[in-house]
C-alpha cells in the first residue's frame, strides 16, 4: 500500500480561498515572530557592539574586585610597575595607556532628559591601542589640552556635542575638536580626552585602569600569574574582549529573558489563533475530506495536507514578521547599560541564525496550532462525512 | 432576557472555538497586565519619592562624591529643616546576580527623613548602637532568608575587600509601594574603614545629601540657593526634588520602557487579529441565519447588534478572567525576580486598562462582520449554505 500525498497546492490554494482569515491569522503570527526576532536581534546587537570593543591582544588592568573601570582605582606607582612588565609590547616606548574613566551627566538630544555619558581620559598611546577606532571628522585631542573627541553615537544621542561646541564640567570648558567612529563598538558611545587634564579637573589622583598591548596574546597567562604573585600589586588583568563581554552580561540577560518570555506568552495567543482557523477549515470542508478519502487518499495524507496548510499559514506569518524585523536594522537603540551605568548605543543585528530560528519558531507555532485540527480531519469517517451535506 | 439567552447560546455554539478564543483573550490580557506592571515597577522609586525631600549630588555626575563638609553649609540655608546623607556602596552579596541597593547613611537623620521605613523601637535602638549593624528591607530578608542577628558579608566593588555586618533590623514598608529591597548601614563605619584601609578618595565624602524642607512649594528656590553656595567651587552641586532625581534614573533606561510599552500594545493587536478572525468566521457561517432573522422582520441594526454583543461578551469574559488571574501571576513573578524589582504590585489603573482594552478588542473585532451581516440581501443570504 502506498501513501499518496495530497498535492501541496491543494493546501496552499485553500489558504488563498480564505484570504481574510488567512491574513488575520498570519498577521497575528507575524507580530509574534517580529517580537521574537527583534529581541534576539537586539541581544545580538548588544553583544556584537561590546565584543567588538575588545581587541584580542589588549589587556585591561584594573583593581581587584571592581566590575567596571568606573569603580576601579589604580595608584600611580602601581601603574608604573604595570607599564614596565616584560609582557607589554614596546615600540619605542611601552604600548600602555593609563586611563581614567568617569561618567558625566549630559542632556539627551531628543527628550532633553539627563543621562550618563562615559568619558575616558587616555594617553596618546591609548589612541594607537584602539585599532578599529578612526577619526570621522575634525582631529584628535592634543595631549595636555582641554580638547575632547566624541563618539559617533554620543553626537547622535546627546545635545551640545557637535564639532566646535563645548561642554562645561569639572570647572573647565572642554572643546569638541573631533568625532570618532568606533566601527560600531562601545567606543561610539564614549568621549575621549587627555588623561592628565581630566584627572586634574576631576581632582582624582588615581587612574581607573591601564590598558596594555601584549607582545603576544599567548603571554596573557604569564601576565596573570605575575600579577597574582606580586605582593605590591592589588590589580587584576582581564583580556579586553572578556572585559567588554562581561559588561554586556546584565543587560543581555534582561533582554533575553524579557524578549523570550514575551514571545513565549504571545505565541500561545498565535497558536490559539491558528487552531481556531484550522478547526473552522476542517469543519467547513468535512464533505470535501470525505470525498478525498473516498478517492483513496489515506488518513495520513489528509493529516499531512492540513498540517501543511497550517505550516503554510505560519510560514507566511513568519516571513512577514521577519521582514518587519529586518527593517529594524536601521534603528539605533540607546539605553543605560546596567553594568557601567552609562549610555550605550547599539543596533538590531540580524544574522542567518536568527532568521532561521525565527522561521523555525513560526513553523513550530503552525505545527502546534494545526496538529489538533489535522488529527480531527484525519479521523473523519468517509460515510458520515459524505452524508453531512 | 430572550435575547440574552440567544447570545449565550450563540457564543457557546462552537464550544471549542469559544473556549480557545476565551483562552486567547485571557492570555493577552494577562500579558498586557504583566507588562504594565513591569513598567510601573520601573517607576516605583519615583512613585514613592517625596516632594518635601531634595537630593543634592555632585553636578558632574553621581559617580563623583561630595565632601561631607558641605553638610554644615547646606544646613544653614533658609527653609532646610533637617539634613542627612547617603552613599552608594555597590557591594556584592555572595553573587553578582543578587543585586540590591546598599547605602551608607547617617543613621538617625536618615531614618527620621524616611518614616515610611518601619522598624520596631528595639530594632532601631540596636541599629543605632552598633556601628557594624545593618538594616535590611523585608524583601531582601525574604529573598535570601535573612533574620535579625544573622551575619552578612558584602564584597565591595567600589570599596575593595570584604565587609562584615550584622543584621540589626528588618524594615517593613508603610505602604505596599514602599521599596523594601534596600540595605542601610552606618556611614561612620564606612568612613573609618576607608581610613583604616587607606582608600584616600573615599574619606569624608558622600554620594548624596538628603535635604528635608518644611515647605515643598519652596523646593525650586531652595535648590537654587544650595547650588549657588558651591558654584565655582571644586565640588559643585546639583539639587533637585527626590521625585525628579528618581525620574532621572527612569529616563536613563527610557528606551527599554518604551520598548516594553510598544510590545504590550502589540499583544493587543495580535489578539485583536485572532478575535476578529473568530467573529468573521462565525458571521460567515451564519449568513443564512441572519438572512432568516431579516426575513422575519428584524432590522439590520438588530442583526449587527447581535454580532457586536456576541463579540463583546466573549471579549469581556476573557478580559475579566485575564485581569483576575494577573494578580496571582504577578505575585509569583515578583517573587521569582526577587530584589531586582523592589516593588511589583498590580496597579488599579492596570486592571481598568485591561478591561477597557478587552472591550475595544471586542468592539473592533465585530465591526466588519456586523457591517457585512447588516447589509446581506435576504435572498442571497438564504441561498447561502
Amino acid at each position: 500500500m502506498t501513501i499518496t500525498a495530497v498535492p501541496l497546492h491543494y493546501s496552499l490554494r485553500n489558504l488563498w480561498v480564505r484570504r481574510v482569515t488567512t491574513l488575520l491569522t498570519a498577521g497575528g503570527m507575524a507580530l509574534v515572530v517580529f517580537v521574537f526576532a527583534t529581541s534576539l536581534m537586539l541581544d545580538a546587537g548588544l553583544k556584537r557592539t561590546l565584543v567588538a570593543t575588545g581587541e584580542p591582544d589588549n589587556v585591561i588592568v584594573s583593581r581587584k574586585g571592581s566590575t567596571t573601570e568606573v569603580q576601579s582605582a589604580v595608584e600611580r606607582s602601581q601603574a608604573a610597575v604595570i607599564a614596565a612588565l616584560p609582557e607589554v609590547a614596546v615600540i619605542g616606548e611601552p604600548l600602555a595607556s593609563r586611563e581614567i574613566v568617569m561618567l558625566i551627566s549630559l542632556a539627551k538630544k531628543q527628550s532633553g532628559k539627563v543621562s550618563n555619558a562615559m568619558i575616558r581620559g587616555m594617553e596618546q598611546t591609548g589612541v594607537t591601542l584602539r585599532r578599529k577606532v578612526s577619526l570621522m571628522e575634525g582631529r584628535m585631542f592634543r595631549p595636555g589640552s582641554n580638547e575632547i573627541v566624541v563618539g559617533r553615537s554620543v553626537r547622535a544621542q546627546f545635545a551640545g556635542v557637535e564639532l566646535g561646541e563645548s561642554l562645561f564640567f569639572g570647572g573647565r570648558q572642554w572643546y569638541v575638536v573631533g568625532v570618532i567612529d568606533g566601527a560600531r563598538s562601545g567606543f561610539d558611545s564614549e568621549i575621549w580626552g587627555d588623561v592628565n587634564s581630566l584627572m586634574q579637573s576631576f581632582r582624582r589622583n588615581a587612574y581607573s585602569s591601564i590598558v596594555i598591548r601584549l607582545t603576544d596574546p599567548q603571554h596573557y597567562d604569564t601576565l596573570v600569574d605575575r600579577l597574582n604573585n606580586d605582593p605590591r600589586i592589588t590589580l587584576a588583568a582581564k583580556r579586553e574582549a572578556d572585559y567588554y563581554a562581561e559588561q554586556s552580561a546584565g543587560l543581555s540577560r534582561f533582554i533575553q529573558i524579557l524578549g523570550l518570555t514575551l514571545a513565549g506568552i504571545f505565541s500561545v495567543g498565535a497558536i490559539i489563533g491558528a487552531t481556531i482557523t484550522m478547526q473552522a477549515a476542517v469543519a467547513s470542508r468535512t464533505a470535501e475530506i470525505g470525498t478525498l478519502r473516498a478517492l483513496g487518499f489515506q488518513r495520513q495524507s489528509i493529516l499531512l495536507a492540513f498540517l501543511a496548510e497550517a505550516v503554510g499559514l505560519a510560514l507566511l506569518g513568519a516571513v512577514v514578521g521577519l521582514m518587519l524585523a529586518a527593517m529594524m536594522q536601521w534603528v539605533e537603540f540607546s539605553t543605560t547599560n546596567f553594568q557601567s551605568f552609562s549610555e550605550l548605543a547599539f543596533g538590531f543585528e540580524l544574522s542567518l541564525g536568527i532568521a532561521l530560528a525565527s522561521l523555525a519558531f513560526g513553523v513550530a507555532m503552525g505545527v502546534a496550532g494545526g496538529m489538533v485540527p489535522a488529527i480531527r480531519a484525519a479521523r473523519i469517517g468517509i460515510v458520515e462525512a459524505l452524508r453531512c451535506n | 432576557m430572550l435575547i440574552f439567552n440567544l447570545l449565550l447560546r450563540n457564543v457557546w455554539r462552537h464550544k471549542g472555538r469559544a473556549a480557545l478564543t476565551f483562552l486567547g483573550l485571557l492570555v493577552a490580557t494577562l500579558a498586557f497586565g504583566l507588562l504594565s506592571t513591569v513598567v510601573s515597577a520601573w517607576y516605583a522609586g519615583a512613585e514613592g519619592a517625596s516632594n518635601a525631600r531634595l537630593i543634592t549630588r555632585n553636578s558632574i555626575s553621581l559617580v563623583f562624591p561630595l565632601p561631607i563638609s558641605h553638610a554644615e553649609r547646606i544646613r544653614q540655608v533658609d527653609g532646610v529643616s533637617s539634613l542627612s546623607w547617603a552613599n552608594w556602596f555597590g557591594g556584592i552579596y555572595k553573587e553578582p546576580k543578587n543585586f540590591f541597593p546598599q547605602f551608607a547613611i547617617q543613621p538617625e537623620s536618615y531614618l527620621n527623613a524616611y518614616p515610611e521605613y518601619l522598624l520596631t523601637e528595639a530594632e532601631r535602638t540596636d541599629f543605632l548602637r552598633d556601628r557594624r549593624a545593618v538594616v535590611i528591607g523585608r524583601k531582601i530578608a525574604n529573598s535570601y532568608g535573612l533574620k535579625v542577628g544573622d551575619n552578612l558579608t558584602l564584597k565591595g566593588t567600589i570599596y575593595p575587600g570584604d565587609w562584615e555586618f550584622q543584621v540589626a533590623g528588618i524594615y517593613e514598608g508603610r505602604q505596599t509601594s514602599t521599596d523594601t529591597a534596600q540595605l542601610f548601614f552606618h556611614w561612620d563605619y564606612l568612613n573609618e574603614e576607608a581610613k583604616r584601609r587607606n582608600l584616600p578618595r573615599s574619606q569624608n565624602t558622600t554620594g548624596v545629601f538628603i535635604v528635608q524642607i518644611a515647605e515643598p512649594a519652596r523646593a525650586a528656590e531652595i535648590s537654587l540657593q544650595i547650588d549657588s553656595l558651591f558654584r565655582n567651587s571644586a565640588y559643585e552641586t546639583l539639587t533637585e526634588t527626590e521625585k525628579a532625581f528618581q525620574l532621572g534614573f527612569v529616563a536613563m533606561t527610557e528606551a527599554i520602557v518604551v520598548a516594553i510599552q510598544i510590545v504590550s500594545y502589540v499583544v493587543i493587536l495580535i489578539i485583536m487579529a485572532v478575535m476578529a478572525n473568530t467573529m468573521a468566521m462565525t458571521a460567515r457561517e451564519r449568513t443564512g441565519e441572519y438572512a432568516t432573522l431579516k426575513a422575519l422582520g428584524f432590522s439590520p441594526q438588530f442583526v449587527a447588534g447581535l454580532i457586536t454583543a456576541e463579540s463583546l461578551m466573549l471579549a469581556v469574559f476573557g478580559g475579566i478572567a485575564g485581569a483576575v488571574i494577573t494578580f496571582p501571576v504577578a505575585r509569583t513573578f515578583g517573587d521569582a525576580m526577587g530584589t531586582i524589582f523592589p516593588v511589583f504590585e498590580v496597579a488599579s489603573q492596570t486592571t481598568v486598562m485591561q478591561l477597557i482594552l478587552a472591550l475595544i478588542v471586542g468592539l473592533v473585532a465585530s465591526v466588519i462582520p456586523a457591517w457585512r451581516a447588516s447589509r446581506i440581501r435576504i435572498v442571497e443570504g438564504l441561498r447561502a449554505i
